[in-house]
């Protein structure tokens, strides 16, 4: 419907801004292979030992260690908290409902250090002293919703006649659960899950004031930009962020056809 | 009501608990001498936000930056979500959507981190534009840095929603448009940008307030300027002054509560 001209100004526009959106994205795995120690481009030669020297560097495999368990504790949290969420939400209409909904909201729609700031000091306020508990306790408040979006939109796309039927066919309350409710979500509760252990790997904000003397990897990159230090082990590790980070939406969106990534994401 | 009581509990004890704290906390001061945290109500860390050119400076130019980069984003954000939702195939559609959404969650530090790459002095740009025999460009660590590298971050944030809210643009109305005489970029003009208007502010309520929110972009990518994040964190992590730090991270929460009146009236909650 558009004249020609349009169409194909309409064309390199998109050309562009997708090449605006990728280019940052694909640069910095080429710069972890860069042999150089000056991070300067174009490289002059590829090599593989900035890989191996940073995945021996003890302070690298124990960040990654510490972001793995945080991840994984953050996201059986998100997990059972966010489904149960979803479940009062869907399945109740109570005075109150709204403000619900909207207050789980809320750490992603406030910009992260408002989030990481009131946390912080109400750790401080209770003496309760910062720890890989209190790391946890930040991300799984911004990830509950993660959970709590995907499963409540499958749930509104599923008919509500299925539990009736299940219902009708003597099935007890744990019967349907088990074998309707759950098959119908668990795609939803796979791709809540992963995105949950993305942004927790990722999160920076609500970490560098919920974290004690530990180092997760993103409060390790951010030290170590912020310093200038190993920057070709920082090459490394952020590519490997990238990897960690893009494989879950990819497989979320496969799984629940691009809608359950496509809803908010934290900017924190 | 048992489904809910667990993570009702968990969002009122931390989280409500901890947002009600820190507005407590804002009107508390602390003693300059031991550092402690002195619990007696008074204003005076509102007045010196207020009255401070300082911090007067710091707000307008948090602000100033948060609405260049909106209006940079909807501006780039449209014809690319009127060409996904509009003009092209089902199966592009879906990659292109695919597409935006891998930005958006590609980790933040990484996006930030390719920037100081690219712009640095011997990075991607000034190679790129001196091999094709044009003068360097020069601009690493600069306010242009910034200006940039907000746009880049927050874009998939503003496309998404635009996007959303073009579909349900119905295509009938744009063949009526067309019948009735009008051309395509009048068409996208007179049709397409009110009925989507829903869609780009609901997209500028995340580019305006995350960029009302970060302080790591300034410090990684800026030539040193502070923003109101910064001085939130340096209020925190090297002064300890935990009331002050709360009195001024109050000051976006302000912001965007005016921000978010306004969307409403323009129907943008309905388009999130």
């Amino acid at each position: 419907m558009e004249g020609l001209w349009t169409r194909i100004a309409l064309r390199v526009w998109v050309v562009l801004v997708l090449l605006f959106l990728f280019i940052p994205i694909a640069i910095i795995p080429i710069f972890a292979l860069n042999a150089s120690k000056v991070q300067a481009w174009p490289p002059t030669s590829l090599t593989f030992s900035w890989i191996n020297l940073t995945l021996s560097d003890p302070d690298v495999v124990s960040a990654i260690g510490l972001s793995v368990r945080v991840a994984l504790v953050t996201t059986a949290a998100a997990l059972v908290l966010g489904s149960l969420a979803a479940f009062a939400i869907h399945r109740t209409n109570f005075f109150g409902k709204d403000a619900i909904s909207f207050l789980l909201v809320l750490p992603l729609a406030l910009p992260g250090i408002i989030t990481a700031i009131a946390l912080r000091s109400s750790f401080t306020f209770a003496n309760i002293e910062l720890s890989i508990w209190t790391i946890i306790i930040g991300h799984t408040t911004f990830c509950i919703v993660v959970v709590y979006n995907n499963v409540l939109a499958r749930l509104r796309r599923t008919q509500g006649s299925l539990f009736e039927a299940a219902a009708d066919l003597g099935a007890s309350g744990f019967q349907t659960f088990r074998d309707i409710t759950v098959p119908l979500i668990s795609t939803a509760l796979v791709a809540g899950a992963m995105l949950a252990f993305a942004l927790s790997f990722d999160e920076v904000i609500v970490t560098t004031f919920t974290a004690g003397a530990q180092n997760t990897v993103p409060i390790w990159i951010l030290a170590h930009l912020r310093s200038g230090q190993r920057l070709p082990e920082v090459n490394v590790v952020v590519s490997l962020v990238i990897l960690v980070t893009i494989i879950p939406v990819v497989a979320a969106a496969r799984l629940t056809g691009g809608s359950g990534a496509a809803r908010v994401r934290a900017g924190r | 009501m048992l489904l809910l009581g667990l993570p009702l509990a968990w969002f009122l004890l931390i989280y409500l608990a901890s947002l009600v704290l820190l507005l407590v906390t804002a009107f508390w001061t602390i003693d300059s001498f031991t550092t402690q945290i002195v619990q007696s109500w008074d204003l005076s860390n509102f007045q010196l936000i207020l009255t401070d050119p300082t911090y007067r400076t710091i707000i307008g130019r948090t602000v100033w930056m948060a609405t260049r980069v909106t209006v940079i984003d909807a501006a780039i954000a449209f014809p690319f979500a009127y060409y996904m939702a509009k003009v092209a195939s089902r199966r592009t559609q879906t990659l292109l959507f695919a597409a935006v959404l891998l930005p958006l969650w590609a980790s933040y530090l990484a996006r930030l981190y390719s920037w100081i790459l690219i712009l640095n002095h011997s990075g991607v740009l000034n190679w790129s534009l001196t091999s094709v025999g044009l003068p360097p460009a020069n601009i690493g660590y600069s306010e242009t840095a910034m200006l940039i590298v907000f746009c880049y971050i927050w874009l998939p944030f503003m496309i998404i929603p635009t996007y959303a809210a073009m579909e349900r643009v119905p295509d009938s109305l744009l063949e009526a448009a067309r019948d009735l005489g009008a051309r395509g970029w009048r068409t996208a003009l007179d049709v397409v940008l009110p009925l989507a208007l829903p869609g780009v502010v609901a997209g500028s309520i995340f580019t305006f307030s995350l960029t009302l929110g970060d302080y790591i972009t300034p410090i990684l990518i800026g030539p040193g300027t502070s923003f109101i994040g910064n001085v939130v964190y340096t209020s925190i992590g090297i002064a300890n002054n935990v009331p002050f730090a709360a009195a001024l991270s109050i000051v976006p929460v302000v912001i965007m509560a005016v921000y978010l009146v306004i969307a409403r009236r323009l129907g943008a909650f309905e388009a999130l």
